[in-house]
């Protein structure tokens, strides 16, 4: 864990805002793929935690707006109801925000354990709101927040690996 | 992290993080209010999802190029079996066919004989699977014909072993479709074996049904086959919906409770059938037609909302 403090420290490539939108798309694009059965049940939210990420690391440019926006979108694509992804992904965003220099100061693992509580309290919300309308809970639906939180590690040095400057066109 | 060393002025670029969060969630919550309640914002949802419709068809394209492939490069012993197979059941199917003509000629003489309007017609359209349940909280897809191809909401959803669903959304290109097992979902049905009426609802999970409002001593039994009476003008009559699987007669309860396990396979196929046309039925008359509400029966409900 101590290399990845360093990498952390070391000099990344600003973040374009072509790289942010690209990545937001991609993480959206992989929530589409068609699950289903149990791995529809262990889906980690990919959006979310791309979402998390730029929050943390670059609160400026993504905030709850742009949270907001992006669960409209996957409200439409899940045939939810309207606001429901967008109330969770802004909670989410806030969360993201309010912890983000604390969450920096930590260890992978540490920052895993802090995404599963702040993922588990905006799939609470979702799931709330759904009670509220349709009056029944699935439970299997919190399974995706650990799974998700245990994808933050790979995800965050995925990200970190791609903002890192090349000395030639050829190295990763 | 070089560029943005400095801490986070929450206080002096627009408004808090805290003020951003309220207005959003308020935005949220009107949203979610509106839609749930009046469903007016159906136009925006329908916009949106014309715009997202190429992205939603890449996702799948990996599945279909998968798909595809592995029909292509499928080896021929197995097509030869596969082919035999196909040609076999073609067979049985179409001595079955025959008989049925003949039954099917016969209950229209019977049918006129008795003056009694032939309906069991229905025509149907093929659609694919383009998603299957996209959350997990609800049993819904999403098949590749939309508003575009004549679908219409309402219309009911069949595959060739039995009732799958209904249509209760359409966009231009794409349908979303309600499965018979969403939590309360009701499809009017009857008994095969003794042709008593009733009416089955959903579970919200996937392997069950329940038969409701029946009395412990109802004449139902394990195995009985629950197909589609007709009466709500949904659904063509007389197709499969489920099996009673398991019956608990406790005389405590007023009625009893009898689970059933629904016949058609959404997950065995890729391709479906959307009812386009069921000849329909007279208009129902108005209830408030000078008390002379029939009193005691109650209406079966229809399962579009």
């Amino acid at each position: 864990m101590k290399s990845l403090l360093n990498t952390d420290r070391e000099f990344l490539l600003p973040a374009s805002r072509r790289f942010i939108f690209a990545s937001l798309i991609v993480a959206v694009l992989f929530e589409w793929l068609p699950w289903h059965g149990w791995a529809l049940a262990a889906r980690p939210d990919f959006v979310a935690l791309v979402l998390l990420y730029w929050c943390t690391h670059k609160p400026h440019r993504v905030g709850i707006g742009t949270a907001w926006v992006l669960g409209i979108l996957v409200d439409v694509a899940d045939a939810s109801l309207f606001g429901q992804h967008a109330l969770a992904y802004s909670v989410l965003a806030f969360g993201g925000l309010v912890l983000n220099r604390r969450v920096q100061m930590f260890s992978l693992k540490e920052q895993s354990l802090h995404v599963f509580a702040l993922l588990l309290v905006s799939y609470a919300v979702y799931a709330l709101v759904h009670w509220q309308v349709r009056g029944f809970v699935a439970w299997e639906y919190f399974i995706g927040s650990l799974t998700s939180a245990l994808l933050w590690a790979p995800l965050t040095l995925l990200i970190q690996t791609l903002r890192r400057p090349r000395r030639d066109s050829d190295q990763l | 992290m070089l560029e943005d060393t400095r801490s986070l002025p929450f206080f002096n670029r627009g408004p808090s993080a805290v003020a951003r969060l309220v207005f959003f969630s308020l935005l949220s919550l009107m949203l979610l209010f509106v839609d749930a309640r009046y469903r007016y914002l159906e136009s925006t949802r329908q916009v949106i999802a014309v715009i997202i419709y190429p992205l939603q068809r890449l996702t799948t394209l990996p599945g279909t190029l998968w798909h595809d492939g592995s029909e292509y490069i499928s080896l021929q012993r197995h097509l030869v079996a596969q082919n035999e197979a196909l040609r076999l059941q073609h067979d049985a199917d179409a001595a079955r066919l025959n008989q049925f003509e003949a039954v099917l000629n016969e209950n229209e003489q019977l049918r006129a004989l008795l003056e009694i309007k032939q309906r069991s017609d229905y025509n149907v359209r093929a659609a694919q699977i383009v998603y299957l349940e996209r959350d997990i909280f609800k049993r819904k897809l999403l098949v590749d014909a939309g508003a575009r191809a004549g679908v219409l909401a309402g219309q009911a959803v069949i595959d060739n072993r039995g009732v799958v669903g209904q249509v209760t959304r359409t966009f231009p290109w794409l349908s979303e479709v309600t499965l018979v097992t969403d939590k309360n979902n009701i499809v009017p049905v009857q008994v095969v074996r003794n042709g008593l009426r009733a009416a089955v609802f959903g579970s919200g999970n996937i392997s069950e049904m329940e038969l409701r409002y029946q009395p412990v001593a109802v004449d139902i039994e394990v195995g009985d086959e629950l197909v589609t009476s007709g009466l709500d003008g949904t659904y063509p009559p007389a197709l499969p919906v489920a099996k009673v699987v398991r019956i608990e007669r406790d005389p405590a309860y007023a009625f009893a409770h009898i689970v059933c396990a629904p016949l058609a396979g959404v997950d065995r196929h890729r391709t479906l059938l959307v009812v386009s046309s069921v000849s329909s039925l007279p208009p129902r008359p108005l209830d408030d037609a000078a008390g002379e509400r029939p009193s005691g029966k109650k209406s079966i409900k229809r399962g579009a909302r």
